[in-house]
């Protein structure tokens, strides 16, 4: 089982988020599992994420508590280091 | 250790990332800085007119570009920095390019390439909601809010596409349009004149957004009588129009009234070594395609400035 994988990882994305893409990328080339939220089906879930986020753009990424808004890779690398 | 790259290319749409092909095919050390991939491509629904695809979305193409320039990682760097580009210095006969998180690049050349970035209205709230609300692509941003009211500001083209794309997303659309009457194509007037769930209000004035964690109505007001209203909506779309990237390029090199970048036809600048392509320059005619063809001009250009000094 991949260290990374302790974490409860949830990715927030739309069919059209461009860095969405590269937030998956990451997680496949670092083994690291999530859940995946598209919020064009999951309408009543976007609160959710502007709750976590205080805002409404994606890719926002929620691990484990830590949330990360944007394809932040530094930070992204720092958590799961 | 520093290291001085023979291109540093600002911007990875399509004008800068076709550059960046160009480049390192010529096994130029190649480093493309950018806040975002794609640039406004990414924010085109449907791109019917790019060679090679009879209709293919902007993130679609987007991600073709990017998997070219996979090709090229010997050579080519692609670095996303969201801070942006601080200032631009000649340092002998190199350039030293600092972003806004002070971290600083030397090349012997230089391609801007940064087009364009949404016009903004400047009216209260605005930069408060950005992201809580207020957006600038109703392509990317429109499914976040599905079955709810949007507002959309302009007249033009821009804004009845972004209506025609959030149409069957969203419950109500309201345009605002500050002008008598829209001024898009008429075509495309027709289209969102038929949808039943628009409401097209001419000869208004966006006056303020509000809201409290996120966006909740925009106050407008009737240029004829002055009579102001708040309507209620989740969104607001922002469509006035796009200026070019060069805020931090005022000074370096001359630009047109427009804000536009002048280049000759070696896509160069008034300063020698740099160079730029897109729709950040003069070049008349802006479309993907176009971008593209000057992106590779321009690194064709700078591979030859760099043999000769």
């Amino acid at each position: 089982m991949s260290p990374k994988s302790d974490k409860k990882v949830i990715l927030y994305t739309t069919p059209t988020c461009v860095f969405c893409k590269h937030v998956k990328e990451y997680f496949a080339d670092n083994d690291i599992s999530y859940e995946l939220v598209d919020l064009a089906e999951n309408r009543d879930r976007v609160q959710e994420m502007v709750d976590k986020s205080g805002q409404m753009g994606v890719p926002v990424i929620d691990a484990g508590g830590e949330i990360v808004v944007g394809f932040d890779k530094a930070k992204l690398d720092t958590i799961f280091a | 250790m520093s290291k001085t790259y023979d291109i540093i290319i600002v911007g990875a749409g399509p004008a800068g990332m076709t550059a960046g092909v160009y480049a390192a095919r010529k096994k130029l050390k190649t480093l493309i800085i950018s806040k975002d991939i794609g640039g406004q491509a990414s924010w085109s629904s449907d791109i019917e007119n790019y060679l090679g695809f009879s209709m293919i979305t902007g993130p679609d193409l987007v991600k073709k570009f990017e998997d070219h320039l996979e090709e090229f990682k010997e050579d080519l760097e692609l670095r996303i920095s969201i801070s942006g580009i601080k200032d631009i210095k000649k340092k002998g006969k190199n350039f030293v390019i600092t972003t806004g998180d002070g971290k600083s690049e030397t090349a012997k050349a230089i391609i801007i390439a940064g087009g364009k970035v949404p016009r903004m209205l400047g009216i209260t709230g605005e930069k408060e909601f950005l992201n809580r609300g207020v957006a600038y692509c109703a392509y990317c941003d429109g499914p976040l809010f599905k079955g709810k009211d949007v507002a959309i500001i302009g007249g033009g083209n821009s804004a009845l596409d972004s209506a025609l794309n959030v149409s069957k997303l969203v419950k109500q659309i309201y345009i605002i349009n500050i002008t008598k009457q829209l001024n898009g194509d008429k075509v495309m007037i027709d289209k969102v004149m038929d949808l039943p769930h628009v409401r097209v209000m001419n000869n208004t004035e966006a006056v303020a957004i509000e809201g409290e964690k996120t966006v909740s109505s925009i106050r407008i007001k009737s240029r004829d009588g002055g009579l102001q209203k708040d309507l209620p909506v989740s969104g607001v779309f922002i469509e006035v129009g796009s200026l070019p990237a060069t805020e931090y390029l005022k000074g370096l090199v001359n630009l047109n009234k427009h804000s536009e970048i002048i280049i000759d036809e070696y896509n160069m600048t008034s300063v020698a070594g740099i160079f730029a392509a897109g729709d950040i320059t003069t070049v008349i005619e802006k479309q993907i395609i176009t971008a593209a063809g000057e992106g590779a001009k321009a690194a064709i250009q700078a591979s030859q400035y760099l043999a000769k000094i």
